[in-house]
């Protein structure tokens, strides 16, 4: 499915972003191509998760652009970004709390691929793709609980399922993992090669360096809004700037 | 069940209360019967927004008040046509006036639709209680507008003499509320269908949750858009036939604290999660108030208002129909039927 395509999947071009006098993104370039599993790793505060919101229309950057698939994203909402194919997780898992499982999956479906104006789907075609959702992240038998009754790994693979449905180009995973046990860390980048084999492109934002080392094709770095490394994983953590990144001087 | 199901039982029921009233009751049952339909239709108005999005409005007085003055105006205009145009002009217009009252509850639709979805569009960017400040705040300004517009009768009110009898209904009143049950079908029907539409997912999605609503590709925006007009518009129609009810209509009555607080307390009473709630709160609360307006006081109305508010939202903050939200034949959730 690569390869049609002559340009990266997505293009982040000179994209900058402050809050006040603050600086969270400096000129930050990043090209990345359909198919690619690449880990994007940080001190805290260094601009991840302002990235990720700058690339999904969360917050506006006031320079540079983002292009995906071709287009200009810059103007877009965050929520005609979703429906061009680019997904999203939270960091902290937001699911609609007042809904069961299976209708926080319904959502996205019903909002996403009917509103790209491919075909309308019958319900028992929603039903099934609800189902095929909830089963690729194990969740199928709590379909009908309710979001608080999940346990603290559900609930992240409900997060990625619900971002699923939305059928992305591109998923964006902002720190799935953080305060998982070391089985369930295992489990969520199982999940996340599962569905890179599908031809989803990923970006994995993460702390568990465990986690990112093997899942990444690639790995990026961002320190105070800027991109200090950019390669294979295992040069850019021997990378001395990387090291005093992370260790200090 | 089916909506043309649905419908149906509606229409029977409206029209086996009114056929109950003429046979058993007299006048008095049909204003009572009026009021109490007003207050559902306010109620599952202000539960689009409220309820199903999660926005509260405090200003349903204006949209209500809306509604009552578009007539108003138009009742003015009709009675002053020689006056206000040149004779030919009023020849023709006099073809036209004075307009059929089901064509003013859709005027008075259309001019609070369209106050909802600027105002919408104004307000929606605050959340929380800033949004309800501010629907507050609308419904003052449109009142200190209407106490210095002198054509539909300033702070001193406007005369809206209702003929006696018209055909077919006999008392007007009969006629009244025979709209009124139109109006409330309506609201009903509008309320059902957004709960088992696309819509309604959407809107429910707001209410959890904005920003992951936009993440799953919700525009939400318009649906807060939609809802407001939706709302508006709906609280426009309940005020419309206002003045013909009450026959003087002055700002103080048309933008009465009864409104915004029974258009809220409600549909908290009776739950905001299905539109079952509204009819209901709206149900008890109105025949309440008809009740002790008679037996005791109308004064006691808000009292018991505020209590039952109060006594509902330590008690049971999901209304009535929170309590009967584990039975089997509720837990059986349908999909969206479009």
């Amino acid at each position: 499915m690569a390869g049609v395509m002559t340009g990266p999947l997505l293009r982040i071009d000179q994209v900058s972003k402050r809050f006040g006098g603050f600086v969270a993104l400096d000129d930050v370039n990043i090209d990345i191509a359909a198919g690619e599993r690449v880990g994007l790793i940080g001190p805290n505060g260094s601009g991840k998760s302002t990235l990720v919101n700058c690339i999904c229309g969360t917050l506006v950057n006031e320079a540079g652009t983002v292009t995906f698939d071709g287009q200009a994203m810059n103007g877009l909402n965050a929520h005609q970004r979703t429906r061009a194919g680019l997904a999203r997780s939270f960091q902290l898992p937001r699911p609609f709390a007042s809904m069961s499982v299976a209708d926080n999956i319904r959502v996205p479906l019903l909002y996403t691929v009917d509103a790209r104006g491919g075909p309308h789907r019958s319900l028992a075609e929603l039903d099934d793709r609800c189902m095929e959702m909830l089963k690729l992240v194990a969740l199928d038998e709590k379909a009908a609980k309710n979001p608080r009754d999940l346990t603290q790994v559900e609930m992240r693979k409900l997060e990625l399922a619900r971002a699923m449905a939305t059928e992305p180009k591109l998923l964006i995973a902002d720190e799935a993992m953080a305060g998982l046990s070391h089985s369930e860390v295992e489990d969520i980048v199982a999940l996340l090669i599962r569905l890179n084999e599908r031809g989803i492109t990923i970006i994995m934002i993460e702390h568990i360096m465990r986690a990112v080392m093997s899942f990444s094709q690639r790995l990026l770095v961002l320190v105070s809004g800027k991109k200090i490394a950019d390669g294979k994983p295992e040069d850019v953590i021997k990378n001395a700037e990387v090291e005093r990144a992370y260790l200090g001087q | 069940m089916r909506t043309p199901i649905f419908f149906l039982i509606q229409i029977l029921a409206g029209l086996v209360l009114y056929l109950l009233f003429i046979t058993f009751g007299n006048d008095y049952w049909f204003y009572a019967g009026y009021t109490v339909m007003q207050y559902v239709v306010l109620a599952t108005a202000w539960n689009i927004l409220g309820g199903y999005c999660g926005y509260v409005n405090f200003g349903s007085a204006g949209f209500f008040a809306l509604g009552a003055y578009s007539s108003v105006f138009f009742y003015t205009m009709g009675q002053g046509l020689d006056d206000l145009f040149s004779e030919r002009a009023a020849g023709l217009l006099a073809y036209i006036f004075p307009i059929p009252v089901p064509i003013l509850i859709l005027f008075g639709g259309v001019v609070a639709g369209l106050v909802g979805l600027g105002t919408g569009y104004l307000t929606l960017r605050l959340r929380g209680v800033f949004f309800a400040i501010a629907t507050l705040a609308l419904a003052v300004v449109l009142e200190t507008l209407v106490v210095n517009w002198d054509f539909v009768g300033g702070s001193r009110g406007a005369y809206v003499i209702p003929p006696a009898n018209i055909p077919v209904f006999g008392a007007y009143i009969h006629y009244l509320f025979a709209l009124m049950v139109v109006m409330v079908i309506v609201a009903l029907t509008t309320a059902r269908l957004i709960e088992r539409s696309r819509l309604g997912y959407g809107f429910a999605a707001i209410r959890d949750d904005e920003l992951t609503a936009e993440a799953c590709g919700v525009p939400t925006l318009k649906l807060k858009l939609t809802a407001t007009a939706l709302s508006g518009a709906l609280m426009g129609m309940a005020g419309s036939t206002f003045p013909f009810f009450i026959g003087y209509v002055e700002p103080g009555s048309a933008f009465s604290l009864s409104y915004a607080v029974n258009s809220i307390a409600m549909p908290m009473i009776g739950g905001t999660t299905s539109w079952v709630g509204p009819l209901v709160g709206a149900l008890l609360l109105g025949t309440l108030q008809q009740l002790a307006t008679v037996t005791i006081s109308s004064a006691v109305n808000l009292l018991i208002v505020g209590l039952l508010l109060v006594g509902f939202v330590v008690i049971a903050p999901k209304g009535i129909v929170g309590w009967f939200e584990n039975w089997p034949w509720r837990r059986a959730k349908s999909w969206p039927e479009s």
